[in-house]
């Protein structure tokens, strides 16, 4: 394979260094661009302002905050703790399953209760069914933002598949309010299982169509590889985390090493970024990582699915949950695009006295400015693709 | 390592930068083992240089900040909850730094971990606390130009933003 | 009738007439060309685009025309109001000039000049202009990067095409599309892709060259029209947009159509120097100058076709790859096969 060029790294341009054959100076400038917040490819209302020498970026600054919907504010506010749900369902509306259960879990923890085992199986579950359908998000736009446009519909009409199965379950499509806190919202329905059987058979084969239209495609290898390094130590430094953080090469995974379900009684690993057709850490092996965390989800839905206990789907729980007075837990799952944790303070009333969440997207997002200096427009297009944020999350 | 020990390493080593005499604990005593949170209070001034021990010390590595969080205790208080952890250890402790509300001055930690940069712009912006030795505090989810700081018990709205009337 | 008949004798209207054809069938051309695109990006998609404007949706495509005729026509106000407004007809009038030398059919042709291939690469290039232009009025730095970009890009593949066309003029030994054309009549084995109408042992060691030499005439003429994966000047996630971000109603229309029209100009352009234009690949079968327009317009339509498909399938290339695939990869193998068939000529 031809590696691209290489592009001069830490590249400034000073006004007035360029000489002419005639030995005249001539003046430059470096030019300031606004790339969002209305723009196709920063997933949302990103304000990126970036320097630019030509096209090669010489710095770049994230504005967030356009779609800041305060939500920890609104915490504060609630009367019950069963409210704060479909909040965190809209914060990475992409992703609200694994949203409402890291919330869902906070809480339990906090009040020091045991869910049944059929919960957490179920919860498993939707909660990689749900990184299926992320994930096909993530790499779909991604396509579009390396010029591809097809693999976008491809996946949107795998994710309505996904939907299909949730819409059964919850009644709905994107927000489900469906994990609540002991529990779910009610029982699967009675065909779920085997038509989520059917789509874990029918899913395989596409994952392998869709490696082979982009993800091995020769212009997007070029486009991916060697782009965006992020070292590993820049990584952990940062608390990158999820797919993100994997595809730097750090086999870390929070479904196992710091098991908060089910998760680690299933056979499986994480996936991790080698630098297959690149350096470890570029945003190719950051979209390989989504590629094959997609399979490896499938084997956990497989075995979750088959090792399903019969039982009731709530544990008894307090009508009004109400946390002893001045407990304090901070709760870290693993999210679609990472580590999603909740820091929950009770004052011993029945709304929470302080929520914060750490939302994966947020700090994922806090390293771009780091690996995107001295690429390109369109590797900062590429870089900030594969980052894989929702504004939702970032600005909450 | 237990919280037991860190405190008592970083209690043999930092001394009075350790207000509090022994592990501070929520739901239950730390001693009993069944609490569900413990913790170590670290002075607000030396949050860098305990930090950067516990981040380069063979026995502790704490090379993440999972999460950094800004509290209102309602009391005239405010704290900065530290959640680190560690890859190679796999072993996880919470600090607390607390100011009161005359005095909200806390020394950064972002020159220790990148991702407390974004974090304590954060908790700059929602609750006034200063983050002393920033390299770029400025608000970072509210518009520059906005009063006050919401995540404060005591927040008051403001009636107008750039003549559009805020509260609804 | 009398009149009509005095009017047709007149040298001025009949050429006027005449150069207007071309206008019609660009129009034609693009809703066609529209529909196709569509419906083909479509089913690449597993989708079925339209269906409602009449059968199928054949009607959308001019309901979409007639809706973006209709349109306000915004000029920023910083712009310069000059160049914006003349970009888009100075894109359109490059792209309409080059029909003038293409051989439709035998007899047809806009103006049989023996510098006809040579005009066309020049009249490719007054598009160039109209871009930057275009990037540059709309006082917008996306545009600009849009307009620079495709300045680059256009100049960069003016090269490889142009060289290309010297291969084909070499073997033929004229500048005038009509006669290269004439050239290689007689069926699909006299076409200049296969070593066109040389005795066979020439022909068999002109082959390997003339067939490399169509395929890069080929990249460089989808380069030349800005499509994927060399959509780099419009990049839509990239510069949203890019050149004609600001472009609104008619103005952005006549881009449009000047994008269109160009997408069968470089086709033409392939067809008429490589696959023999408008005969017909039967040889004396289905030949003749009605024949040869249906020919010339459906091998032309073929690689509008390939376009499309390749659109709707590959990413896009970065600047620095898209220069390298220019200037290190298909200029150098250009130079390898000028060479080689002036050896093959000469021996």
């Amino acid at each position: 394979m031809i590696q691209p060029p290489t592009l001069p790294t830490n590249y400034t341009v000073k006004p007035g260094q360029i000489k002419t054959s005639t030995g005249k100076t001539i003046r430059t400038e470096e030019m300031i661009i606004n790339m969002g917040p209305q723009h196709p490819s920063t997933h949302g209302v990103l304000r990126l302002e970036i320097v630019v020498d030509g096209e090669i970026i010489v710095d770049c600054i994230p504005h967030i905050g356009y779609l800041h919907r305060c939500f920890e504010k609104h915490c504060e506010q609630m009367t019950n703790y069963q409210q704060v749900i479909p909040y965190a369902d809209r914060m990475d509306y992409c992703s609200a399953m694994t949203n409402e259960w890291a919330f869902a879990l906070a809480a339990e923890r906090l009040l020091k209760i045991e869910v049944p085992e059929r919960v957490e199986y179920i919860r498993v579950i939707m909660a990689e069914l749900q990184r299926i359908a992320s994930h096909l998000i993530a790499v779909g736009t991604y396509g579009i933002d390396s010029g591809a446009f097809t693999p976008f519909l491809y996946t949107f009409i795998d994710r309505e598949k996904i939907l299909d199965l949730f819409e059964m379950t919850c009644g709905a499509r994107l927000l489900y309010n469906y994990i609540w806190i002991g529990g779910l919202s009610h029982d699967l329905p009675p065909k779920f299982i085997e038509q989520t059987k059917e789509f874990v058979a029918y899913f395989r084969p596409r994952v392998k169509m869709l490696n082979d239209l982009l993800s091995y495609n020769e212009i997007f290898v070029k486009r991916t590889a060697n782009v965006g390094v992020l070292p590993r130590e820049v990584a952990i430094n940062y608390a990158v985390s999820g797919p993100q953080l994997r595809g730097s090469g750090v086999n870390w995974d929070l479904r196992r090493d710091d098991p908060f379900v089910i998760d680690h009684k299933l056979d499986w690993q994480p996936q991790v970024g080698k630098g297959e057709v690149g350096t470890v850490g570029d945003c190719w092996d950051r979209h390989i990582v989504r590629m094959r965390e997609m399979e490896q989800s499938l084997n956990m839905i497989e075995q979750a699915l088959a090792g399903l206990p019969e039982g009731n789907v709530k544990a008894a729980i307090p009508k009004r949950i109400r946390p002893e007075k001045d407990a304090e837990i901070y709760v870290r799952t693993e999210a679609s695009r990472g580590e999603l944790g909740y820091y929950i303070i009770s004052d011993g009333t029945a709304s929470p006295f302080r929520v914060k969440a750490r939302g994966p997207a947020f700090v994922n997002l806090s390293v771009l400015p780091e690996i995107v200096r001295g690429g390109l427009i369109a590797d900062l297009v590429l870089t900030a693709g594969s980052i894989d944020i929702v504004l939702g999350e970032v600005d909450r | 390592m237990t919280a037991q020990e860190i405190f008592d390493v970083l209690k043999a080593k930092f001394g009075d930068a350790l207000p509090e005499e022994k592990l501070s604990a929520a739901g239950g005593s730390a001693a009993a083992g069944f609490s569900l949170q413990v913790w170590i209070t670290i002075a607000p001034g030396r949050t860098k240089e305990i930090c950067s021990f516990l981040r380069d010390d063979s026995e502790m590595q704490f090379d993440t900040l999972s999460c950094l969080s800004g509290v209102d205790y309602n009391n005239g208080t405010f704290g900065v909850v530290y959640h680190l952890s560690s890859m190679v250890q796999k072993h996880k402790i919470v600090l607390k730094a607390f100011c009161t509300k005359e005095h909200p001055h806390i020394q950064s930690v972002s020159s220790v971990w990148g991702t407390a940069n974004w974090h304590e712009r954060e908790v700059f912006d929602l609750f006034g606390v200063i983050i002393d030795e920033h390299p770029d505090l400025r608000r970072i989810l509210l518009p520059d130009d906005w009063e006050g700081n919401p995540l404060r018990k005591d927040y008051k709205v403001q009636e107008f933003y750039h003549g559009m009337k805020v509260p609804y | 009738m009398e009149f009509i008949q005095t009017l047709l004798a007149n040298q001025l209207v009949v050429s006027i007439l005449l150069s207007a054809l071309p206008l019609v069938f660009i129009i034609l051309m693009v809703l066609v060309v529209l529909y196709t695109e569509m419906k083909v990006a479509a089913h690449i998609q597993d989708r079925v685009a339209y269906m409602r404007t009449g059968w199928h949706g054949v009607l959308q495509p001019i309901a979409d025309m007639l809706k973006l005729l209709q349109k306000e026509d915004i000029i920023p106000t910083k712009a310069d109001k000059l160049l914006f407004r003349a970009a888009p007809f100075i894109a359109f009038t490059g792209t309409y000039v080059a029909y003038a030398v293409l051989p439709f059919s035998s007899i047809y042709i806009g103006s049989n000049i023996n510098l006809g291939a040579f005009f066309l690469v020049a009249a490719g290039s007054l598009v160039v202009i109209g871009i930057l232009m275009a990037g540059w009025a709309s006082n917008n730095k996306w545009s600009l990067f849009g307009g620079v970009r495709s300045a680059a890009q256009m100049i960069s593949y003016e090269i490889p095409t142009a060289l290309a066309v010297i291969i084909a003029v070499m073997i033929t030994g004229s500048l005038n599309l009509q006669e290269v054309t004439k050239f290689q009549d007689g069926g699909i084995g006299n076409w200049l892709v296969f070593g066109g109408p040389l005795p066979w042992m020439q022909k068999l060691m002109l082959m390997p060259f003339t067939v490399i030499t169509f395929f890069i005439l080929f990249v460089a003429s989808i380069a030349e029209v800005n499509r994927t994966p060399f959509d780099l000047p419009e990049a839509e996630s990239e510069l949203v947009q890019g050149f004609n971000t600001e472009y609104s109603g008619m103005r952005f229309a006549m881009f449009y159509l000047s994008e269109y029209a160009n997408l069968f100009t470089v086709s033409a352009v392939v067809v008429s120097l490589f696959l023999g234009g408008w005969s017909s690949p039967f040889g004396a079968f289905m030949s003749g100058p009605v024949w040869g327009v249906f020919w010339f317009t459906s091998k032309a339509f073929l690689f509008i076709l390939i376009q499309i498909w390749i659109r709707w399938t590959l990413p896009r290339l970065r600047v620095d790859q898209l220069m390298y695939v220019s200037w290190k990869v298909l200029t150098p193998w250009l130079f390898v096969c000028i060479f080689a068939v002036g050896l093959i000529l000469v021996i």
